[in-house]
């Protein structure tokens, strides 16, 4: 073990704080007594119950846990199957191209993406609201999802896939039996990646969205601009929970994983 | 078992001319982009037998065994599997199946799962499918590990599933690549024999890929030689050694040493050399160009090394030193250095070796040989 100096602590110290002093605040805060943010006055979860009552915020939470679910979903969808076919059919023509096309949108700004997109829409005459909002976040998130897939498929031993087709599968069979299970890991990352993605775009739904679709962080930005009220800390704070509760899964799972795999390893080298 | 030792002995449909080939590559090549992996081959392999594609990596030998699976399709020429072209087949109709260099074994599936998944794409009954896994896990020996993942099993134990899963849909071919690549020498021994008796107590048709020279001699009935997507030869295991057609397949296969020469004499049956260290003199029917330059092939354990002078020192014999000695246990190689500076390697079994006065370091000695101990290469 490494000795903990003095200078180690306070650099880890200092890390931190600079990453999490302005969350650990808002958390605090989110439970202060008085209607000033920054006035402590006591403890009390008065917030979190006027949180509960305040039908324009619940209601962009509930737009937004929608527009997520459906459009994480169905990028993962599109995402794997790009994924897919970038890695299996490496000599199609205008690979380059597509595979550039496909990523474009990770360094794309994202004003331009919803600039774009509203254009579309008003130029097609679609009617913005909950489904506009849906296909911007599949366009920005299906590149995330390609990229996690992706780079599960090129460590992917394609002669399971071969023995699959050997052993009298047909592809599409292959695919759902062999392939699917084994990237399931990487698909679902990439899930979760395209939700929290979308559960906080904020740049992209406010070009795209319409009256009556107004997501959770549309809804606190504009409130914000009004005066922040420990109310929003309280729905902030109850986003933070959610994201943490789901990164400690996911990594108690990956760990446990790893575990099974080391204790697999070994009996085997045992031999029993 | 004896009398399966005497069918084997006797099994030679090759030499027959009246027999139909099993499988059949016909002016084949295949190409990727500008390289040539195969080569207009032409190949023919029966019924039951156990065949090796011999060769370094590169040769083409594992393309070859890939488009018999169905997972390459030949640029050009056909392949007949049963009186059937299958060049057009997908991979999952061929009735042939493969065992992979890497196994390839499904990791989310229990070994009997693994084991079962081609009867089930095949829509077989459960209890059949059940039957049957546990008839295959017996084979091979690991009846207690049904319940196992593939990475709780040793390597070996992994060999065997892949072997089970592929013999499991009874293909009419099994393929194999380079099945024992991955297994330690001694543990690869043993399998090659297991190999062996499973082949003929199925009486199935085995199609073996491996750059070991050793395990092809061991195992197969044929073996082809193959370098730079062509077959250099194909024949027995004894013929390729004894009887190598080329300076390639010689050298390939096994320790060699080549006496070069001019020829000086051929008729009746013989054939003379002359050489810088020694006048050739062999069996053999070819009637080459006097004067033509020639090559004799002959093994280091068919050279003779003695203090004394053989009978007719003049023909198959030439003095020389003794340069190095490798002692091996059941032989002992010897380097002999001959008058021109070449040096020849020479092996004897330590059964024949004087073990009051051995030959030692730089003692003059006489290197011989019979007239049917090497052959006159093609080229």
């Amino acid at each position: 073990m490494t000795k903990w100096s003095r200078f180690n602590i306070v650099s880890v110290a200092l890390g931190f704080a600079f990453l999490y002093l302005p969350i650990v605040l808002l958390v605090v805060f989110s439970f202060n007594e008085s209607r000033l943010v920054t006035v402590w006055a006591g403890f009390s979860i008065k917030w979190y119950v006027s949180l509960f009552n305040n039908q324009g915020l619940m209601d962009a939470a509930w737009v937004t846990i929608r527009v997520a679910l459906l459009s994480a979903t169905i990028a993962t969808v599109l995402g794997t199957m790009a994924a897919l076919s970038l890695v299996r059919f490496t000599r199609f023509r205008g690979r380059m191209l597509f595979s550039g096309m496909v990523y474009a949108p990770l360094v794309m700004p994202e004003v331009i993406t919803g600039l774009s997109l509203l254009l579309l829409f008003v130029a097609i005459g679609f009617d913005r609201g909950f489904w506009t909002v849906t296909l911007a976040h599949i366009t920005l998130t299906m590149c995330f999802v390609a990229v996690v897939v992706q780079s599960r498929l090129l460590s992917f031993d394609r002669s399971v896939e071969e023995a699959a087709l050997d052993l009298g599968a047909t592809p599409l069979r292959t695919f759902i039996e062999v392939t699917l299970p084994i990237i399931a890991p990487a698909v679902f990352s990439g899930w979760v990646l395209a939700f929290t993605l979308s559960l906080d775009d904020l740049v992209i739904a406010s070009f795209t969205s319409g009256p009556g679709a107004t997501t959770l962080p549309m809804k606190i930005y504009s409130q914000v601009r009004l005066g922040v009220t420990p109310e929003i800390n309280a729905a902030c704070t109850l986003l933070i929970a959610l994201v943490a509760v789901g990164v400690i899964i996911a990594s108690i799972v990956t760990k446990r994983r790893e575990l099974q795999r080391q204790r697999d390893e070994h009996a085997a080298f045992a031999g029993t | 078992m004896k009398s399966l030792g005497n069918i084997r002995r006797s099994f030679a449909p090759w030499a027959d001319p009246d027999s139909k080939p099993f499988i059949s590559f016909k002016n084949i090549t295949k190409k990727f982009g500008d390289f040539t992996a195969v080569d207009n081959l032409t190949l023919d392999i029966y019924h039951r037998e156990f065949f090796a594609l011999l060769g370094a990596s590169g040769c083409g030998k594992s393309t070859l065994l890939r488009m018999l699976a169905g997972f390459e399709r030949p640029t050009s020429g056909e392949i007949i599997l049963d009186g059937q072209d299958i060049a057009g087949i997908p991979p999952y109709r061929r009735p042939v199946n493969m065992m992979f260099q890497s196994y390839a074994l499904f990791p989310h599936m229990t070994v009997e799962s693994n084991i079962g998944f081609g009867l089930r794409q095949d829509g077989m009954p459960k209890a059949e499918i059940a039957e049957r896994v546990t008839q295959m896990l017996k084979l091979v020996k690991l009846e207690q590990f049904a319940k196992r993942k593939p990475q709780q099993l040793s390597g070996g134990q992994r060999q065997r599933v892949a072997l089970a899963r592929s013999l499991a849909k009874r293909p009419k071919v099994l393929l194999l690549d380079e099945p024992l690549g991955a297994l330690d020498k001694k543990l690869r021994e043993e399998t090659q024999f297991e190999l062996m008796d499973l082949q003929q107590q199925l009486g199935l048709t085995f199609v073996v890929v491996t750059h070991d020279q050793e395990e092809a001699m061991t195992m197969a009935d044929r073996i082809a030689v193959m370098s730079h997507g062509n077959v250099i030869q194909v024949a027995t295991p004894a013929e390729i050694y004894e009887a190598p057609n080329s300076r390639f397949v010689a050298d390939f296969i096994g320790d060699v040493n080549i006496l070069e020469g001019k020829v000086k004499a051929a008729g009746n049956g013989r054939i003379e050399i002359a050489g810088d260290d020694f006048t050739v003199r062999t069996v053999g029917d070819a009637s080459p160009a006097i004067g033509a330059g020639a090559a004799f092939a002959v093994r280091p354990e068919k050279l003779k090394v003695s203090r004394a002078a053989p009978a007719d020192a003049s023909i198959n014999a030439s003095e020389g030193e003794i340069w190095d000695i490798a002692y091996l246990g059941d032989m002992t190689v010897f380097h002999v250095r001959l008058p021109s500076g070449k040096v020849v390697k020479t092996s004897m079994l330590n059964a024949q070796r004087e073990v009051e006065n051995p030959i030692g370091y730089d003692e003059k000695v006489w290197v011989s040989f019979a007239e049917t101990a090497g052959v006159v290469l093609k080229d």
